[in-house]
């Protein structure tokens, strides 16, 4: 029987701290007050202080409420009942059937050593010509979609979730619009995939803390799928609820932090969850796409900034389309190599060519005389957004490079595109 | 044995800060173990307040619990030196990650060290020293053959002093901790050397007569670097950028191709990823010099960003350090740190955890002098037998935002000699490598004559001013004459600057060869061409950049690169004035 305490001697935000004795970093403790039982785990151990952050928020606990020690860190079923059910962010079932609680592993495990990574080397293929041939996914790529409010971000995220060739999704939401949850939920009944999927869902009506766990439970699962051989995608949106979470209990804590309130592990934080991507030598692999929205369109934001020095690239949505500026996928090197020779040339050539219409069109804004040179960008540019970027083009990459070869053909001769002369034979359209 | 032990129990837990009550003493930067069961957790001291210690954990701390044992060493976080350094992959306390791999699996398991060294390899030893030699710290006392190198066993570095070789083991084959010499000094003191020593990494070795200015330049093979910003052997030079800049591929490109003897890649605080393409590539890919894997000049240190802070932070001193031991034995190390940012961020998170008063950006006030003491163990150095050796150190920075004002970027820039600055701009534009030819600086020699790389230089400032004068007064606006200055500029940047990293030709530039084509780029840059109208300036421009580029991806010499070369100058002889 464990020990139950009563005096609860602070209270500040969702951390509240206990005298307690015999208490381990990372302990989980049940709270329980008038609202209910809620789950909190220790942050801080201080002398015989012990600092618990209780996920269901501290509103309407009392000094005297009990709260009791698990003597565990907090776990997760990894079953394969797993396969087809919805939790919430603590763990428990959202969708009004029993709890599983065999095979419990604990979250936030360690990290896998690099020496049993392998360079990844398989494409997925999402049909869309800005990720296929321009930015290729990569199976254990770790991925953000960087975009704003009002973006279609998790559609986004959802049709490649369903073209990906993966064993099993499992979809993390945190501060997740009920809608959005819906839509999710009922994208993935459409196309028979919810059989093979796990959902942890928190929305953005639950207590803000309790997304904390969100990603660590989400990764627990997958890992221990990819290490049973399974090809595991996981999704993950929105990371910045996430990474708000953090900052509000860093505050709390009173740390000093490092820019714009958040905490200066924040960069770690982050990295402990991305870097759960990987491709196991001799078992399955875990790839991970998410979204972090990003405050003000800003880039620079810790958030997105942090972000992008972690992630293998990122795909930058914006007024509906996957910009080719921003966008980048770090892994596309290990796969387009292979597909066809013509690939890194053309994806090449028609970034810079996208990339030379902006600025003519910078200076046809500004009233100058157009050269026969800009005409022929002004061209390009708009056959580019209509016939590669536009986000219901639905082609498999082979066609897309011909249609690239076709663009290309029809604004420009052959010296002008300055690609190697050998791959022109060959390519031209005649 | 236990009585003899320095013990102490935790007080407080906060992240992989500890908090300790010790019993007896402490010293500052001592290693200490948390017991936790029958695990043994690492720990460095690093702060001593009253009977109190503040102890950074390598490891993760959960689980721990107030009045949990802690049990002081009295030794200060050291690396072992000695043979079979090279080819090893390490974690950033000097663990081999391959054995860690072979014993705990797929993940790494808490509180599990391994010998850094296999102490069952042997070593054939020839002897250079003989009874009687007086010796002093760094002194050579015989050699082991490593891979292409001599690895000479020397006095170790913490030998105070001048000393008496009392007996020295004949040649032969030994294990690494066979004695293979017994020295005395003046005291009657008498010690024994074995092939390994261990030395504290966080203090630099300083076993040598002088440091000298570096002045020979390390080709990277890279023609941006070597030709435009150069780094010397034994100097510093550092490549901020934001993320997507194309940092790491340099890093790599530089790791592969670069003329040092031996290579030193500290992975530290980034993906994991990254490090996995060098451990399976590098044992593949052969050494252009050598005709040897590359690995076998290599020492990999890998501690990415999901592994424990703390360990970042020891990672790149463990890696400069065995730099350094290379070094003492007449060798040219290389170091190259990605990315001393997460090591700097290492550093802010324990400055916060300690409520240490912040200073910009909350990193703490010594960051500056941190940095500057990691980059002042660069250095050209005259051994004590009067040879060179020489340690080289290319640190990457992640600036936040990628705003170059950030406070780890300008500590970094006041110490180093060369500042590759990479843009997003560049990189936007696919321009690769992405060093910005207009910011970036250097103080060392470059391969080709210094007043011809002020021209292009020039030519490259005007064309840029051209181009955003173009911006404002429009195309037609603009003298032709400045026109072809500004199509010039960039048929400079095609041709020269942009080097395709991905192909296997144009991926290395001989020395030899940036001579050779960068006099034809800079005679295509003081040419005079006669234009009837701006499109007929462009188009040409655009085939002689068509011409060089193939040319470029032509093997040096042969035939197809000496056709290419004519086929150049018969395309410049069209439109030249002055041919």
């Amino acid at each position: 029987m464990r020990k139950v305490y009563h005096k609860i001697i602070q209270i500040a935000g969702n951390v509240i701290t206990v005298e307690a004795d015999n208490v381990a970093y990372n302990d989980l403790a049940e709270v329980t007050s008038s609202r209910g039982i809620s789950l909190a785990q220790v942050i801080r151990l201080q002398d015989n202080k012990v600092f618990l952050q209780v996920f269901a928020g501290s509103r309407g606990i009392s000094t005297g409420d009990e709260v009791r020690f698990l003597g565990h860190p907090m776990k997760v079923s990894s079953s394969e009942d797993l396969l087809g059910r919805v939790f919430n962010g603590a763990g428990n079932p959202r969708d009004s059937r029993p709890a599983i609680t065999t095979d419990q592993i604990d979250i936030g495990g360690p990290s896998v050593n690099p020496a049993k990574r392998i360079i990844p080397r398989k494409m997925i293929r999402t049909g869309i010509p800005m990720i296929d041939l321009f930015n290729t996914l990569v199976e254990s790529q770790k991925l953000p979609i960087f975009s704003v409010a009002g973006e279609p971000y998790n559609e986004l995220l959802a049709r490649i979730a369903m073209q990906a060739e993966v064993d099993v999704i499992i979809l993390g939401g945190m501060g997740l619009k009920y809608d959005d949850y819906l839509y999710f939920k009922n994208v993935l009944d459409e196309h028979g995939a919810l059989s093979r999927s796990v959902l942890f869902i928190h929305t953005a009506s639950d207590p803000v803390v309790e997304c904390l766990l969100v990603p660590d439970m989400c990764l627990a699962v997958a890992e221990k799928y990819a290490l049973e051989k399974k090809r595991v995608l996981v999704l993950l949106t929105d990371m910045t609820n996430f990474a708000d979470a953090l900052k509000e209990i860093a505050i709390t804590m009173e740390q000093i932090p490092s820019n714009r309130g958040y905490p200066g592990d924040l960069y770690s934080q982050l990295a402990s969850r991305y870097e759960k991507a990987v491709d196991f030598d001799g078992a399955g692999s875990i790839t991970i796409l998410t979204v972090t929205t990003m405050p003000g369109d800003d880039v620079t934001h810790p958030i997105p900034d942090n972000t992008g020095y972690i992630t293998e690239g990122q795909f930058y949505l914006k007024n509906g389309r996957i910009e080719p500026f921003g966008s980048l996928s770090r892994l596309k090197q290990q796969v387009n190599g292979k597909t066809r020779e013509d690939h890194r040339a053309i994806m090449d050539t028609m970034i810079r060519f996208y990339s030379d219409y902006k600025e003519t069109l910078e200076k046809q804004s500004m009233g100058f005389q157009m050269s026969n040179w800009d005409k022929k960008l002004l061209e390009y540019g708009v056959k580019f957004e209509k016939q590669m970027m536009d986000l219901s083009v639905n082609i498999p990459l082979e066609k897309a490079l011909d249609e690239g070869w076709k663009i290309l053909a029809d604004c420009f001769d052959k010296t002008e595109t300055g690609i190697k002369s050998e791959l022109v034979e060959k390519f031209w359209p005649k | 044995m236990l009585e003899n032990k320095k013990m102490g129990r935790i007080v407080g837990v906060n992240g992989n800060l500890l908090t300790v009550e010790f019993d007896s003493h402490v010293t500052q930067n001592e290693v200490a173990f948390a017991i936790i069961g029958d695990v043994r957790l690492k720990c460095e001291v690093i702060r001593v307040r009253g009977s109190r210690a503040d102890l950074q954990i390598f490891e993760s701390s959960a689980g721990l619990k107030v009045g949990d044992a802690v049990e002081f060493t009295d030794t200060l976080l050291s690396v072992k030196l000695g043979p079979g350094l090279l080819t090893q992959v390490y974690d950033g306390l000097q663990n081999p990650l391959p054995k860690l791999a072979e014993k705990a699996g797929f993940f790494l398991q808490r509180g599990l060290y391994m010998d850094p060294l296999d102490y069952n390899s042997t070593w054939e030893f020839t002897p250079m020293a003989k009874v009687g030699d007086k010796v002093a710290a760094s002194d050579r006392l015989g050699y082991v053959p490593e891979g292409i190198f001599k690895h000479y066993i020397m006095l170790p570095f913490a030998f105070q002093g001048t000393w008496e070789v009392t007996e020295i083991a004949p040649k032969g084959v030994y294990k690494l901790n066979d004695t293979m010499a017994k020295v005395k000094n003046a005291k009657g003191e008498e010690r024994v050397v074995t092939m390994v020593q261990e030395w504290p990494v966080k203090i630099p070795i300083s076993c040598y007569k002088e440091k000298l200015m570096p002045v020979e330049p390390m080709i990277t093979q890279m023609r941006t670097i070597d030709t435009f910003f150069p780094v010397a052997k034994g100097g510093t030079f550092c490549t901020p950028g934001p993320f997507g800049a194309g940092k790491t591929v340099l890093q790599h490109s530089i790791s592969r191709y670069a003329e040092a003897d031996v290579v030193v890649i500290a992975a530290c605080g980034e993906r994991a990823g990254e490090v996995v393409e060098i451990l399976r590539e590098f044992p593949h890919l052969e050494d252009p010099r050598t005709g040897k894997p590359l690995i076998d000049r290599s020492i990999i240190i890998c501690n990415t960003s999901s592994m424990p802070v703390a360990a970042r932070e020891a990672s790149v001193y463990t890696a400069v350090t065995l730099a350094e031991y290379y070094r003492q034995m007449g060798l040219n190390s290389l170091l190259l740190a990605d990315s001393t940012s997460r090591w700097a961020q290492a550093l802010r998170e324990m400055s916060g955890r300690l409520e240490e008063i912040p200073g910009e950006e909350a990193f703490p006030a010594y960051l500056e002098s941190r940095i500057a003491e990691f980059y002042e163990r660069a250095g050209l150095v005259v051994l004590n037998d009067g040879s060179k050796g020489s340690v080289t150190i290319g640190g990457a920075v992640s600036p936040a935002g990628g705003n170059f004002e950030e406070p780890v970027t300008q500590a970094t820039l006041k110490v180093v000699g060369a500042f590759l600055g990479l843009s997003r701009e560049r990189s936007s534009a696919r321009r690769y490598p992405a060093i910005h030819p207009l910011e970036s600086w250097s103080h060392y020699k470059s391969v080709v004559d210094p007043k011809e790389v002020a021209y292009a230089r020039g030519i490259l400032r005007r064309g840029n001013e051209i181009n955003q004068m173009m911006k404002v007064v429009g195309e037609e606006g603009t003298h032709i004459g400045d026109f072809v200055i500004y199509l010039k500029s960039e048929f400079l940047d095609f041709v020269y600057l942009q080097q395709n990293t991905f192909d296997e030709v144009d991926a290395a530039t001989s020395a030899e060869r940036q001579q050779y084509v960068f006099e034809r780029v800079v005679g295509v840059l003081k040419d005079e061409f006669k234009f009837d109208d701006k499109d007929q300036a462009r188009r040409f421009f655009l085939e002689l950049r068509q011409l060089f580029t193939d040319w470029n991806y032509s093997p040096y010499n042969s035939d197809k690169f000496k056709k290419g070369e004519e086929a150049i100058a018969a395309k410049i002889k069209e439109r030249c004035v002055n041919a």
